[in-house]
């Protein structure tokens, strides 16, 4: 038993969990930005992949793995864009256009991706970011080279958890996103442009979004495949409720993700198959609606969440 | 400067022309990608309607891939008319194939096979579908978060068993034991696909249509839909409306994921399904909530899916183009939407 339980803890597998809950943390990031300020965005999972295919043909064609970073959130923020404009600038349903977003972005990455790089047997990739070590933390025993050996965007997430913790309670931005999201009637009476702030915080969602399926096309797999995203933007939609709209809280929800991602990729490659995978895989989505029913008693959720802002209409 | 005004009603003309306007914008700019892809735009479109609809073959092949598609996009109607937020169709309509493939590999007489397992098939949707309403009317949740979490959980449940107990311990394949072939639809026309899951999948659609606008039900379903004060205040139990209807919504995507299985399929893999879940969604809302309008909406995407391959074949244009039509018409639906709304008027 203590050889397997080894071979599950090596060293290894806390680096692995990193690697796994950063693009999940970009993404939950992201998506509660877009939360707080009253927009659902279910585009996130075709935003996603929108952006990690024009992240990967971004580095695919420059050779340079940041003018594909660049690409990405480029993406990510037109995508945001256009959620934002019909949800906020036209005022439409947020989960019915989420959809809208998500079948179109999607559709157009696979299109334009055939169309570029045809149908090949083997799919093109490129050589991916490589760690950076991080001189003395990297020493640390155990911890050292799990987070500071890492690629540039892992540090990049980790930085951004504070700053969106910042951004979110520590600014005049900030606080006027959290009041369009809990009751725009008043920030609209207090000189909060309801549209701008909502249009804002969804096009920096959508950047997040974007930096996401970059990680997953540069740092994890190299290569663009049509599965690439498979189910992680639904996954951050169930963190950011599971971390009740909180950028730490939110952030550790990933991190317990990945943990459990890990563990269940590693029992299997150990032979512990007993419990099916799957069962690892669904908990993130059984335990989220699960704390739905347990937190709808204290209300957490941004009041305005769903609910479109006509300034006529009282 | 133009700003929108509140109409006061719509006029009935714009019913029928906004979803056939929002269909010619959207294959007028998915044309710009024909161009991108350096075909010909007419002789794409050519090809595709040619392949889909061109000959009798063609429309039965395209009358397949509508069943499931007319069964979500009445599925989502039934529910957004009583403002209960389905996003769930498609976790809904994997749980009724799940449950109709258990049943259909159980060797019994045919015709009762291919009842129970749309019994089986209507009572799994059914009961995925009941979670999310129950939630709601009970704790308050969210309906469009659940509904959609759920169907994340429906396919790892589905991946478990065709990885675990329904794999084929034979090739290794993750797919599941084939239904008896009793169990398996009959087909309406020799030499075709076409099976009575098609027939049933477009009778349904009156039947849903009598249903909202003729029978008791119906009307507490709209007028809680409508207007949920109004409807508490005349009486009506929005909540048990809301769950009754969340209950026959994932009846109807059950039953589409129990034509796939009975009928083209006849056995359980992961991509049973492309999606036709939150097609439902397209649909449903091109269809302007209109169970008779799901039927034509329906064909017509599944015409432009079946097209996609040929055109593809023909004229080197990637057959996404399919899925780029789909999430474009719901855009341009949902803005055209705007119109039986508002009116654009000049402002001072």
């Amino acid at each position: 038993m203590s050889a397997v339980l080894e071979q599950v803890f090596q060293v290894g597998f806390l680096a692995a969990i990193i690697r796994i809950a950063t693009p999940l943390a970009f993404a939950t990031l992201g998506e509660m930005f877009s939360e707080r300020a009253g927009v659902l965005n279910l585009g996130i999972e075709g935003i996603m992949l929108f952006a990690a295919m024009a992240g990967f043909t971004g580095a695919y064609f420059s050779g340079s793995l940041w003018v594909g970073v660049l690409a990405a959130v480029a993406v990510g923020a037109l995508m945001g864009a256009l959620h934002a404009l019909f949800t906020v600038v036209l005022g439409l349903s947020q989960h019915v256009c989420g959809i809208g977003v998500t079948l179109f972005s999607s559709g157009l990455a696979y299109f334009l991706y055939r169309l570029v790089f045809g149908q090949q047997s083997v799919p093109p990739s490129i050589k991916g970011f490589q760690p950076v070590p991080i001189p003395i933390l990297s020493d640390i025993p155990v911890l050292g080279p799990a987070i500071f050996n890492q690629f540039t965007l892992v540090y990049m997430a980790i930085l951004a958890i504070p700053l969106a913790t910042f951004i979110l309670y520590r600014t005049p931005w900030g606080l006027s996103v959290r009041m369009v999201g809990e009751n725009p009637r008043a920030a609209d009476s207090a000189g909060v442009s309801v549209m701008a702030t909502r249009f804002q915080a969804v096009v920096l969602g959508g950047a997040l979004m974007g930096l996401a399926g970059a990680f997953l096309v540069m740092a994890q797999f190299n290569a663009f495949t049509f599965g690439v995203v498979s189910g992680r933007g639904w996954v951050a939609i169930a963190l950011v409720v599971f971390g009740r709209w909180d950028p730490w809280r939110s952030a550790g929800a990933a991190l317990l993700f990945a943990f459990v991602d890990a563990l269940q990729l590693r029992l299997q490659a150990a032979g512990l198959g007993h419990i099916p995978y799957e069962a690892f895989l669904m908990l993130p989505f059984v335990l989220t609606i699960v704390a739905m029913a347990f937190m709808s008693r204290n209300a957490v959720a941004p009041s305005a969440l769903l609910k479109p802002f006509r300034r006529e209409e009282r | 400067m133009l700003r929108l005004e509140a109409r006061q009603r719509t006029p009935a003309w714009l019913n029928l022309t906004l979803p056939l306007v929002a269909i010619v914008v959207t294959l007028i700019l998915c044309s710009g990608l024909i161009v991108l892809a350096g075909a010909g735009v007419a002789d794409a479109y050519g090809v595709m309607f040619k392949a889909s609809l061109g000959d009798s073959y063609a429309i039965t092949e395209t009358l397949v891939r509508a069943a499931p598609m007319i069964f979500t996009g009445l599925a989502v109607t039934l529910a957004f008319r009583a403002k209960f937020w389905n996003i769930g169709a498609e976790g809904q309509l994997l749980a009724g194939a799940m449950a109709s493939c258990f049943v259909g590999a159980i060797p019994m007489p045919g015709p009762l096979a291919m009842l129970l397992m749309a019994i089986a098939g209507a009572a799994a949707g059914a009961a995925v579908a009941l979670i999310p309403a129950l939630l709601r009317v009970r704790l308050k949740v969210d309906d469009v978060v659940s509904s959609l979490l759920l169907n994340s959980v429906v396919f790892y449940i589905l991946m478990a068993l065709i990885e675990g107990p329904w794999k084929d311990p034979f090739s290794g394949y993750p797919i599941s034991p084939p239904i008896e072939d009793s169990a398996g639809l009959p087909v309406l026309i020799e030499g075709t696909r076409l099976h009575l899951g098609v027939l049933v999948a477009v009778l349904a659609a009156p039947l849903v249509w009598l249903l909202i606008s003729r029978t008791v039900l119906g009307f507490r379903i709209r007028v809680t839909g409508e207007n949920p004060e109004a409807a508490r205040y005349g009486g009506i139990d929005v909540q048990r409306v809301i769950v009754v209807a969340a209950l026959l919504s994932g009846a109807l995507a059950g039953l589409a994921g129990v034509g796939e299985v009975g009928g083209v399929h006849f056995q359980v893999m992961s991509d049973i399904s492309p999606g036709y879940g939150y097609s439902g969604i397209v649909i449903a809302m091109l269809a302007r909530l209109n169970p008779l309008g799901v039927v034509p909406v329906a064909i017509f995407l599944a015409a432009v899916m079946t097209g996609a391959e040929a055109m593809s074949r023909a004229t080197g244009v990637p057959a996404f183009l399919s899925d780029v039509i789909q999430g474009t018409a719901l855009l341009a639906m949902l803005v055209a939407l705007l119109f039986t709304a508002y009116r654009v008027r000049r402002s001072a």
